[in-house]
């Protein structure tokens, strides 16, 4: 049984959300997407801050909301914690009572509050920094304290907006790590909002990827990895990616202005009939001064358009019959004597993509 | 930069935009700018240094202490005081109402709010008679059923300078609101708490600085309001007569006691302005 089952209908101002959410109690779930893909409309949505104009949201079998049914649990009636993006703590309060507040708002007396309020602290590491005010904290910190804020009075759904977005690369490794860990010991249903798909993958069991308000791709962050469906997708984790229609190992690739031009052929390891993807990633694709002489069917003479250090591979954007991206080392490219306007030949082995249903 | 007080910043440093100075032109002012400049500033501050010049030092204390002074100050002190705690209890609610939420004739509402600002206050004292007095539209019924009128008393005083103060506190407390981050509101209702205790806990605290200067500027206009008091509660030694009337009349048979009650009034103003320090003074927030 799913303890969030949620159809989150959100129409403002030309834009539409229209998700369809559901969670087993325990899991953890990503909403990964670009910028302006209703990522954060859908959290708010969640939370009551964002009327539904359709839908409905359940919590554990309760309506939080049915707009036909004309119910709406406000805000602060929602067994909901919320960690935004730049965490909001109050400034006025110091970390101590940031935590307290949501336990005294829950009825408890000032000193249970406060007690219990120091416990969660300790959880996340931060005894030492209870009677500092949010001004004094680093970033790493606050999030702790946001999210102990949060937690404290027992949510059963917990959202996180960006959790990490503020941090500087360094403190958001070892926050990741710990927010990781209270993830997995929290037993409801926590929901996530991120645009980096490592802090997606590291965190969530379950990734729905979101694009102008709808889910484009849902499943496990490894299977999303590897059979990639939208080019958003497809770029975040470094794939090239093509849609087209299969017949048997070739695959007639759909023609799409300056990507892909019309009739393009690109044979596949895997046979399959009707509509597919091929994915194959940068590595894979050889390139050359000249025709090669091989056998190999995945050859195209394309222009080098772009060039850009990718670790230690040069990263080179190919526009040709395709456009597609191709990882050398630094030594080919000087061997080859390739810049930008280059003419070469690029090619794939059948084997090394993978065609997948459509 | 803030290095040392923060306990571990190397995030908020990297982030930090470099300060960036504000140029001037190199030079001295042009003339025909700096002659009526300096024109202007002299106008304003040689009332005020005549005001010292011609105060009776050695006569002061009894002058103050005096029976002319005293009950006057008193009074104000009194008038002001409630006039400031009246524009609070009902202003800091209307600005909320004005600042955060959306109903019809909200615009209007808002005009009317600031109406006191630049109506005459004389007019404003006519206004009140016609509400308040013994046949007016409310004071006619007080009257009948409790056998009480309000012009010509110190409640009357009171009603007199809230009206004229409460605009003050009313704007300043919504500008407040505006730029305080209702983000914060939004957090607290995710974490349970109620509209009001919302607003009691989170809301307050974040503009308690504009509430705080808000109820300064209202209780100084309060102190030296003038005509809406004399027009609807006039000018009874003890009862309704405030620093500024008692001024007023002193000018006329004792200059003395006047400048004395001036000075006075002049101190609160100077106080006003340091407590307000840095707010409007240096013409940046």
């Amino acid at each position: 049984m799913s303890a969030l089952d949620a159809h989150l209908a959100v129409s403002r101002g030309g834009f539409t959300l229209d998700l369809v959410l559901t969670a087993a109690p325990g899991e953890v779930v990503a909403l990964l997407g670009p910028n302006g893909a209703g990522k954060t409309t859908a959290l708010r949505a969640l939370a009551g801050l964002a009327p539904l104009n359709d839908g409905h949201l359940r919590l554990d079998g309760e309506v939080l909301e049915d707009p036909a049914a004309r119910v709406r649990v406000p805000t602060e009636q929602r067994p909901v914690g919320v960690v935004f993006q730049d965490y909001l703590l109050f400034p006025h309060l110091s970390a101590l009572d940031n935590v307290a507040f949501g336990l005294r708002t829950h009825g408890r007396r000032k000193a249970e509050a406060r007690a219990e309020a120091r416990q969660w602290l300790e959880r996340v590491g931060l005894a030492d920094h209870t009677g500092s005010r949010p001004g004094a904290l680093s970033g790493g910190q606050a999030q702790r304290v946001a999210l102990a804020r949060a937690l404290a009075p027992q949510p059963r759904l917990l959202l996180l907006d960006e959790p990490l977005a503020a941090l500087d690369a360094r403190t958001r490794l070892e926050v990741r790590t710990t927010l990781r860990r209270h993830l997995a010991a929290f037993e409801a249903v926590a929901v996530l909002v991120t645009h980096d798909p490592l802090d997606a993958m590291v965190l969530a069991d379950r990734l729905v990827v979101l694009e102008h308000g709808r889910a484009v791709q849902e499943g496990a962050p490894a299977e999303i990895a590897r059979h990639p469906r939208s080019d958003y997708i497809a770029r975040l984790v470094g794939l090239n990616l093509f849609r087209g229609t299969a017949d048997g190992h070739l695959v007639e690739l759909d023609a799409s202005r300056e990507v892909v031009a019309d009739g393009t052929v690109l044979a596949a390891d895997d046979a399959h009939h009707g509509p597919v993807f091929v994915a194959f990633p940068p590595a894979a694709v050889t390139v050359h001064g000249s025709r090669p002489d091989t056998s190999a069917r995945n050859q195209w003479p394309v222009t080098v358009v772009g060039m850009e250090l990718h670790g230690d591979q040069v990263r080179l954007d190919l526009a040709g019959p395709l456009r597609l991206t191709a990882d050398l080392t630094p030594a080919a490219v000087a061997e080859l004597a390739i810049g930008e306007g280059s003419e070469v030949w690029a090619a794939v082995k059948a084997a090394q993509t993978r065609a997948y249903p459509a | 930069m803030t290095s040392e007080s923060r306990t571990s910043d190397s995030e908020t440093l990297e982030r930090s935009a470099p300060v960036r100075v504000a140029r001037r032109p190199r030079g001295g002012a042009p003339l025909a700018l700096l002659l009526p400049a300096v024109i202007g500033l002299t106008f304003l501050v040689l009332p005020l240094i005549g005001l010292l010049v011609r105060a009776p030092w050695s006569s002061m204390p009894q002058l103050i202490g005096g029976d002319a002074v005293w009950p006057a100050l008193r009074l104000s002190l009194i008038c002001a005081t409630s006039a400031t705690a009246l524009s609070l209890a009902f202003g800091v609610p209307l600005a909320w109402l004005l600042a955060r939420t959306t109903f019809p004739g909200q615009r209007l509402a808002r005009t009317l709010v600031t109406l006191p600002l630049v109506m005459p206050p004389v007019v404003g004292g006519v206004a009140l008679l016609l509400v308040f007095g013994r046949n007016g539209l409310v004071g006619q019924w007080i009257y009948q059923q409790f056998g009480y009128s309000l012009p010509f008393t110190t409640a009357g005083v009171v009603v007199a300078e809230t009206f004229v103060a409460m605009p003050f506190l009313v704007l300043s407390v919504e500008g407040a609101l505006r730029g305080a981050d209702a983000r914060y509101e939004e957090a607290a209702l995710t974490l349970g708490a109620s509209r009001f205790t919302v607003f009691r806990r989170v809301t307050l605290p974040l503009i308690a600085p504009g509430v705080g200067a808000g109820a300064v500027l209202a209780w100084a206009r309060a102190l030296g309001e003038f005509g809406a008091t004399i027009t609807f509660a006039g000018n009874f030694p003890g009862t309704t007569q405030t620093m500024p009337l008692a001024v007023y009349l002193a000018l006329q048979d004792n200059p003395d006691a006047a400048i004395a009650v001036s000075l006075v009034l002049l101190l609160v103003s100077l106080a006003v302005l340091f407590a307000l320090r840095g707010r409007w003074t240096t013409g940046t927030h």
